[in-house]
């Protein structure tokens, strides 16, 4: 869209482009997350804490604990499991209140927590490695999304069926730390990055694909990919369908990387006993949040609308229920276990896939300290006859209206 | 004199009204006649493309407003954005408020000490060209470890961009008196005080409106570009990134966003138009 739309536009999103990765804090009462902050002193604002507060004083806890979680963008879905616990009681049957601080254009989740603006913060596993291996010391504490939802969609009669078939073709990928399973796929299939492929910065929508400016689009499957499938095909007047594109899956071309993870402060988890019993009730109360909705898809889209999402009720739903794919089911004995092999893979694809600038994710190892399975596994002793497994998981089928509505 | 003054405001608001029309007519003639799918010129694309994901209609811009705004329950667009716009003005106006303080301060000390101006103005340019992204997240942790609420760091930012215009013109202006009223006010042995409430600053208004007028505008700036990078403040710039994410199958949506946010510029540079002439009408019943 940047280029192709009109200069206006452009320059609003490019302040939205530009802006990199620095951190930021936030705790104040008017980072709260329902709509209805028209006020900037509006204090009672954060619905998801209010109500938690409200079920912990009716419950049998002694204390209440606060915490805050820093997600990374704002209130969608993709977070569903969070506003679900919130909404639900989870967190205040755990004896936690929860202020769940919505991301922006500049927010660095991981970022965040290290500073100690957050008590525990949403981001993707090499992301935050990369933070980490600049000096942040803070741990992967439950990998809430086991599979990666990065797609390249490409309209089917441009023939791209797998990454070998990038050669030539002009390929949108995100940047910011976004585009690493794009280069290791394209490494995967023998192909140079800087000679084979055309590679252009993309904006976070699919107007360059639509518009036939990249042959490809990196897209997530709970967000973009149902961005193309919510606007209408100019040529049939109805709204663009599956079969119209080509979709590779990185998940299924086998350089998936981590992404969703709840991390937590390394150094407070070793020294502070009240910090890490929090931490194992909070995982406990967000793991339960997720079965809620992958049994209440429609209910949780809803909680999560209430809770100030302005996405349309068709996308939300979509959202949620592709969200549920990239956790359930378990391939584990649990969801929030981190998998030593898919690990690796990240790991890996992070030292050793460099993008167009020569830069690599990481330039060492992470060592032993990156991630941790006792919180969670922890949490799950606190958790009695909640199904974390799936087994029996089958996901629904959402059928997109124009627009997401 | 009353009459003359509602008569060009009038007069201003049609001509105002009169251009909006003309660049809404130049798109839609544009594209109408444009090449539909853009062109090259030596390689480089900016013959933009006229069709309706790039270029949507006017009216479909405005039809944007009277959307449901999901979310907000029984909303429209348009009442949504009005609290947004309300949300954003108000911390536009203490960021202007703020920059003003510190901006006439500032003119007023570098009017003084001959010294300060040599010394201090060289940072003061140096500071507008510091990006306010990067700006941002210092300012918001500062903010956060003196306990104040978020919307501060919007207001803050404001200033920072607002206050420059106004030193660089209030300065010019408190050296512009002629120098016969200086030394007229020597000459009643008038202290430097009573030299610049009485002389200084009356003929320094003229110079100052302009500082402000930019000033407004730029608060806007510092507000929405706060808003779309920090978060937790859901006003015009909120609505800016989160209308975008539309665009794909709604191309027109974001323009609800930024016709609100050009709206807010106008309506702060009106507020300054408007003390103008408030200003300069008293100040020729005095001169007459």
């Amino acid at each position: 869209m940047k280029r192709s739309i009109t200069t206006i536009t452009a320059g609003v999103c490019a302040l939205a482009l530009v802006a990199g990765a620095c951190g930021s804090d936030d705790d104040a009462a008017s980072d709260d997350t329902t709509v209805e902050t028209a006020a900037p002193d509006d204090a009672g604002g954060d619905e998801a804490a209010t109500d938690n507060g409200a079920d912990a004083a009716a419950g049998d806890c002694e204390t209440t604990d606060s915490v805050s979680l820093q997600l990374q963008w704002f209130t969608q879905a993709q977070f569903g499991g969070y506003y679900a616990a919130a909404d639900q009681g989870f967190y205040a049957d755990q004896c936690l209140d929860v202020e769940i601080k919505e991301g922006a254009v500049e927010i660095v989740p991981q970022a965040e927590l290290a500073s100690g603006n957050a008590d525990f913060a949403i981001a993707w596993v090499p992301k935050a490695l990369q933070t980490r291996e600049a000096g942040a010391d803070i741990v992967n504490i439950a990998q809430v999304f086991e599979r990666s939802g990065t797609l390249q969609v490409s309209f089917a009669d441009n023939g791209i069926e797998s990454p070998a078939d990038f050669e030539g073709k002009v390929i949108g990928n995100w940047g910011f730390g976004n585009e690493y399973e794009v280069f290791a796929a394209i490494g995967a299939a023998g192909l140079d990055p800087a000679t084979d492929v055309e590679l252009v910065g993309q904006q976070f929508d699919m107007i360059a694909l639509l518009e036939g400016e990249i042959d490809a689009a990196e897209a997530m499957t709970y967000n973009e990919y149902a961005q193309v499938l919510e606007a209408v095909n100019p040529d049939t007047g109805e709204l663009y369908q599956p079969e119209d594109f080509n979709v590779i899956s990185y998940e299924e071309e086998g350089v998936g990387m981590l992404q969703d993870a709840i991390w937590a402060d390394a150094g407070r988890l070793a020294d502070d006993t009240e910090y890490r019993d929090a931490a194992v009730r909070f995982v406990a109360a967000s793991l339960q949040g997720w079965a809620f909705c992958r049994d209440n898809v429609e209910q949780c889209a809803t909680i999560v609308t209430e809770a100030g999402s302005t996405l349309g009720e068709s996308h939300q739903q979509w959202m949620m229920n592709e969200v549920n794919k990239l956790i359930w089911p378990a391939s584990g004995a649990n969801i929030g276990l981190i998998d030593q092999a898919a690990w690796d893979q990240t790991v890996e694809i992070s030292e050793n896939t460099p993008n167009l600038d020569g830069a690599t994710v990481l330039t060492g190892d992470p060592g032993d300290g990156a991630f941790t399975n006792d919180i969670v596994t922890e949490a799950v002793a606190l958790l009695d006859g909640v199904d974390l497994v799936g087994s029996g998981y089958s996901p629904t089928e959402i059928t997109l209206n124009e627009g997401g509505n | 004199m009353r009459v003359g003054l509602a008569e060009r405001a009038l007069r201003r608001t049609a001509l105002l009204l009169a251009a909006l029309g003309l660049a809404a007519v130049a798109w839609e003639v544009y594209k109408a006649i444009g090449p539909e799918q853009g062109g090259d010129i030596f390689g480089w694309r900016i013959i933009p493309k006229t069709n309706d994901r790039v270029m949507p209609h006017v009216w479909e811009m405005f039809a944007e407003f009277g959307r449901p705004a999901i979310g907000s329950g029984d909303q429209q667009v348009w009442s949504v954005l009005l609290g947004y716009s309300w949300f954003t003005l108000r911390m536009a106006f203490a960021g202007l408020a703020l920059g003003a303080a510190i901006g006439v301060g500032l003119a007023v000390l570098m009017a003084r000490l001959r010294i300060v101006e040599r010394g201090l103005l060289p940072y003061l340019v140096i500071s507008q060209t510091i990006p306010l992204i990067a700006l941002a997240p210092q300012v918001t942790v500062i903010r956060g470890t003196l306990g104040l609420p978020q919307w501060t760091s919007a207001a803050t930012l404001a200033a920072f961009l607002s206050f420059f215009p106004i030193t660089v013109s209030t300065l010019r202006g408190l050296q512009s008196v002629p120098k016969a009223s200086l030394e007229l006010m020597d000459s009643y042995a008038a202290g430097w005080w009573t030299t610049l409430v009485k002389v200084r600053f009356p003929s320094a208004v003229p110079y100052m409106i302009p500082g402000f007028k930019l000033a407004a505008t730029a608060s806007v700036i510092g507000v929405i570009v706060t808003e779309i990078t920090l978060g937790g403040l859901r006003g015009v710039g909120f609505a800016t990134i989160d209308y975008s994410q539309k665009v794909t199958s709604q191309p027109a949506s974001v323009y609800a966003a930024v016709f609100a946010a050009a709206a807010l510029g106008l309506i702060m540079f009106g507020l300054v138009v408007l003390s103008e002439s408030f200003v300069m009408r008293k100040r020729s019943r005095e001169t007459t």
